[in-house]
């Protein structure tokens, strides 16, 4: 029998993703372990490999294809003793089968709608996403599922943004292939020069100023979708401090110089990790995720540390970050950091983490205040480290090194007390920070 | 010099009045011009009048089969006179009520005649003589009037377009009826009830052509069971107007060319946009013959100008214009910088339109020929009045709802019913089809029991096999 390739989830929560590139072509033999393909989900590229031997006889979802959904057959192969002629016209079973009997689709574009819902996960992020109510006319609805779209990646267009039929026939076809949504069941609109930039664009678009439009990558939509949800829903209290780093800063030289011979290299912001993750041990009410009528109340501090990368922005965790010494964060921070970069990190590397931290202090911002990270409760914003005039405990001016921190605070789960006690005991940490690493 | 408005509107019909209404809720300062009636065609001489004409010849109708009712009614007769009068006084009452509208929201109203000097002013010729008024938005809803025939213009004596059947001097003997969309077949079932002997000519194949062929083939058989006469596929050639009677040349579905004599004519081909000497042409707005062309959201393409209603392309139809009107001031006061308010574009598929002769005809989206002409996979429901107990109740079991569907999606494509009160029921398929729904919530939706709308649930069985009283 000749083998589907099917799309891989690869993550729990994985419903599509894009096919961005083949590794393979049509004729090439390839053994278990070969690198047949790699697919990009919303926040990264993966690798994925072959798990039988063969050849590939036919690709059937070209490459550059979005939405493909999980379980979509995207190749066929011939085992070893196989014609690959004849496993080229295997008919390919479809991801999901269509029901003739309509209350059953009707059950199925329900699931759709709601696709995380149907499949409960420890993750923290996706039981947060699932709480979004996606509202959409039950005919998009259905359309979509039978086009594989995820209804989140949608912007409805319809009264109090719901999505409606016109938004799926527009995600559809995608700018590039606008012309063809110019389907029977749309109302003529010759006079429309632009066809190809969709319908919401053209509302905001001003023609006289030079311009060009592109489309969204998936990363910028969960971005966008997931800070819009967080300033929506969370009420934000900021709260500042300044903190003295002189000592934090000496300490680090003797560590560094310590593990030179090991080759390790500790930064600020690695011992601000582990500062944080500290402080949130001390003041759990701060390690905490709202969930409605529920708390949860983390006993661990994964810290989701901010990463920029080209065209948008990734988390890594360092997952039991106070637990772990300096130089255990140092290692996990420049692999994860490296990886992030290259968009090859695993979903699970960047997905959950009880608090972020998000350091521009390299970038000379003196202060800023952060989007907290659903459906975590805080995040630290931090500063550059810099030279200013100092009142010294004895009443002395004199210069010392100091950054500023805000921590934002989900107040619907957070105290302001809470808030403090946390930027308090972080501020401990900084400025003793023998404190933290014995 | 400053404007003295923020919004013009020219023309008080329900698409004019409609949208002045808006304007100045959403806080524009608004006037409003009007040449002769408050109201417009709509409320003085269209949908509002006919409809307390037909009412006075379905309550007559009713007189007359008393007996089917087990009630006796003796020497009834019709008083022409008393039934116009009674159609003048419900216009009147709307028009006074559209005064008291415009009064209520601080409308501006100019009367007289307007034609455009400039995009955004206005001179009105107005029995004191004339001003100019300005402002920053215009929206031309000037309307439309009935076309005439090449070779015989309406004079109202022996031919009549709607606005004269509409106040007759006296009672049709012999009528001929020329066009079978709405206004014909309405004034043709008038007619016919009040005791006019009618004949009905359509040049295309079949009468109401705009609907369903299967509600077509209905209405023929019905309206012919009733006595009016009903030539499709034909033409009338010639008209020969004397003092007291018309002869027409009428060339029938067979090539041959009869002369009948009739007492009225009554001339229903359609309409022609009132745009001539307004000023439109010379500040370029584009016409197509006589309409005005407009985006979505009632933009002519000249700054500060828009036009809604039945002076632009159809459907031709006062809650199209009323639509059209809400949106071109929306839109209007969105380009003033009220972020507010959201304009909705008209979605031409979910325009209901309703025929009120005896049976009613109303429809919404695509008809089933149409539908397959589009490449449709159709699913279509009829379900019969006969199947339906509140029908036979009412001793109205004459009709149908016929329902397309997309069989690939469950989409409602179309809804198509013919029959007593239809016209009432159209608008849960419309709300149904604005929502997008698929069949499978119109199939979960409980309808009350016992109401004509159980008829609108069973076809929408019938059309995925679940019919239950068939």
């Amino acid at each position: 029998m000749p083998i589907e390739i099917k799309m891989p989830a690869l993550s729990p929560t994985m419903e599509e993703g894009k096919l961005a590139k083949w590794l393979v072509k049509e004729g090439d033999s390839v053994s278990a372990g070969d690198i047949l393909a790699e697919v990009e989900t919303d926040k990264a590229t993966m690798e994925f490999e072959a798990v039988d031997e063969g050849t590939v006889a036919r690709i059937t979802v070209e490459e550059g294809t979005e939405h493909v959904l999980v379980g979509t057959t995207i190749a066929v192969i011939a085992g070893e003793d196989e014609d690959p002629e004849e496993a080229k016209s295997l008919e390919i079973s479809e991801p999901a089968p269509q029901s003739p009997e309509p209350q059953k689709a009707e059950e199925k574009a329900a699931d759709a709608a709601a696709p995380v819902e149907a499949e409960p996960s420890p993750e923290p992020v996706a039981r947060s996403e699932s709480e979004e109510r996606i509202i959409a006319s039950p005919l998009a609805r259905r359309l979509a599922k039978e086009k594989g779209i995820d209804l989140a990646t949608v912007s409805g267009s319809g009264p109090h943004g719901r999505i409606v039929k016109a938004d799926i026939d527009s995600a559809k076809h995608g700018p590039e292939k606008a012309d063809a949504a110019k389907s029977a069941g749309k109302a003529p609109d010759a006079a429309a020069p632009k066809i190809e930039i969709a319908q919401d664009t053209k509302a905001l678009l001003d023609e006289r100023v030079p311009h060009t439009v592109e489309k969204l990558s998936g990363m910028r939509k969960t971005i966008a979708r997931r800070l819009a949800q967080s300033m929506q829903q969370a009420p934000h209290i900021y709260l500042t401090v300044d903190i003295q780093l002189d000592k934090l800063l000496a300490l680090r030289s003797e560590i560094n110089a310590s593990l030179e011979p090991q080759g390790i290299k500790v930064s600020v912001n690695d011992m601000l990790i582990k500062a944080l993750a500290r402080a949130l041990i001390d003041v759990p009410e701060c390690n905490v995720t709202f969930a409605g009528d529920e708390l949860i109340r983390y006993s661990r501090a994964d810290i989701s540390v901010a990463v920029s990368i080209p065209n948008g922005l990734i988390t890594p965790i360092v997952s039991d970050a106070s637990g772990r010494t300096v130089s255990s964060i140092a290692a996990a921070m420049k692999d994860l950091g490296q990886r992030a970069k290259e968009g090859k990190l695993q979903p699970d590397e960047y997905q959950g983490g009880t608090a972020s931290i998000s350091n521009m202090g390299m970038m000379g911002i003196k202060q800023f205040t952060a989007v907290i990270n659903p459906p975590q409760s805080t995040i630290l914003a931090i500063g550059a480290g810099e030279k200013r005039p100092w009142v010294m405990p004895d009443g002395d001016l004199s210069v010392a090194t100091v950054m500023t921190a805000t921590g934002s605070f989900d107040h619907r789960a957070v105290d302001g007390a809470d808030g403090a006690r946390l930027m308090a005991a972080f501020r401990n940490y900084v400025e003793a920070p023998l404190g933290m690493v014995v | 010099m400053s404007d003295q408005y923020d919004v013009i509107v020219l023309g008080s019909g329900p698409g004019g009045y409609v949208a002045a209404i808006r304007c100045a809720q959403l806080g524009l300062k608004t006037a409003i011009v009007e040449r002769e009636r408050l109201g417009g065609i709509c409320l003085n001489w269209g949908c509002i009048p006919t409809k307390a004409l037909l009412r006075s010849a379905e309550v007559f109708h009713y007189m007359q089969h008393a007996k089917d009712y087990g009630l006796a009614a003796k020497e009834i007769e019709a008083d022409l006179d008393a039934v116009v009068k009674r159609s003048r006084g419900v216009a009147d009452k709307l028009n006074q009520g559209v005064t008291h509208l415009m009064k209520k929201n601080k409308i501006a109203v100019h009367m007289g005649e307007g034609t455009l000097k400039s995009p955004t002013s206005i001179e009105v010729q107005g029995e004191k003589g004339a001003e100019t008024i300005s402002a920053r938005h215009v929206i031309v809803a000037t309307g439309a009037r009935a076309r005439d025939l090449p070779f015989a213009k309406a004079d109202g004596e022996r031919v009549w377009t709607y606005r004269h059947a509409m106040v007759p001097k006296e009672m049709p003997e012999k009528l001929l009826v020329i066009g079978s969309g709405a206004i014909g077949i309405e004034f043709a079932s008038f007619y016919n009830d009040m005791g006019a002997d009618v004949t009905v000519v359509e040049m295309l194949d079949r009468i109401v052509p705009v609907e369903d062929a299967d509600v077509s083939a209905f209405l023929e058989k019905s309206l012919k069971k009733q006595g009016i006469s009903i030539m499709s596929g034909a033409g009338v050639e010639a008209l020969d107007v004397g003092k007291n009677h018309v002869k027409a040349k009428i060339k029938g579905k067979d090539g041959k060319v009869e002369e009948t004599e009739f007492s009225h004519v009554i001339v229903a081909i359609g309409i022609q946009a009132n745009t001539e000497n307004l000023g439109l042409e010379e500040l370029g707005v584009e016409l197509e013959k006589g309409f005005i062309q407009i985006d979505d959201y009632g933009r002519t393409g000249v700054d500060g100008l828009w036009a809604i209603g039945d002076c632009t392309p159809g459907p031709w139809l006062a809650h199209k214009a009323s639509h059209e009107g809400v949106t071109a001031a929306e839109s209007i006061a969105r380009e003033l910088g009220n972020s507010e308010v959201h304009p909705h574009a008209l979605d031409r598929r979910n325009i209901p339109g309703c025929t009120y002769c005896h049976p009613q005809v109303a429809s919404v989206g695509l008809t089933e020929a149409r539908a397959k002409e589009e490449g449709y996979e159709l699913k279509v429901g009829t379900f019969p009045f006969m199947g339906n107990g509140k029908a036979i109740a009412l001793g109205e079991a004459e009709g149908f709802i016929k329902t397309v569907f997309d069989a690939r999606t469950g989409e409602l494509l179309g809804a198509h019913m013919i029959g007593a009160e239809v016209t009432e029921l159209i608008q849960g398929y419309v709300v149904g089809k604005t929502l997008e729904t698929t069949e499978a919530e119109l199939m979960n939706t409980i309808f009350p029991h016992p109401t004509l709308s159980e008829m609108m649930h069973e076809s929408v069985l019938s059309a995925y096999g679940k019919v239950i009283h068939m």
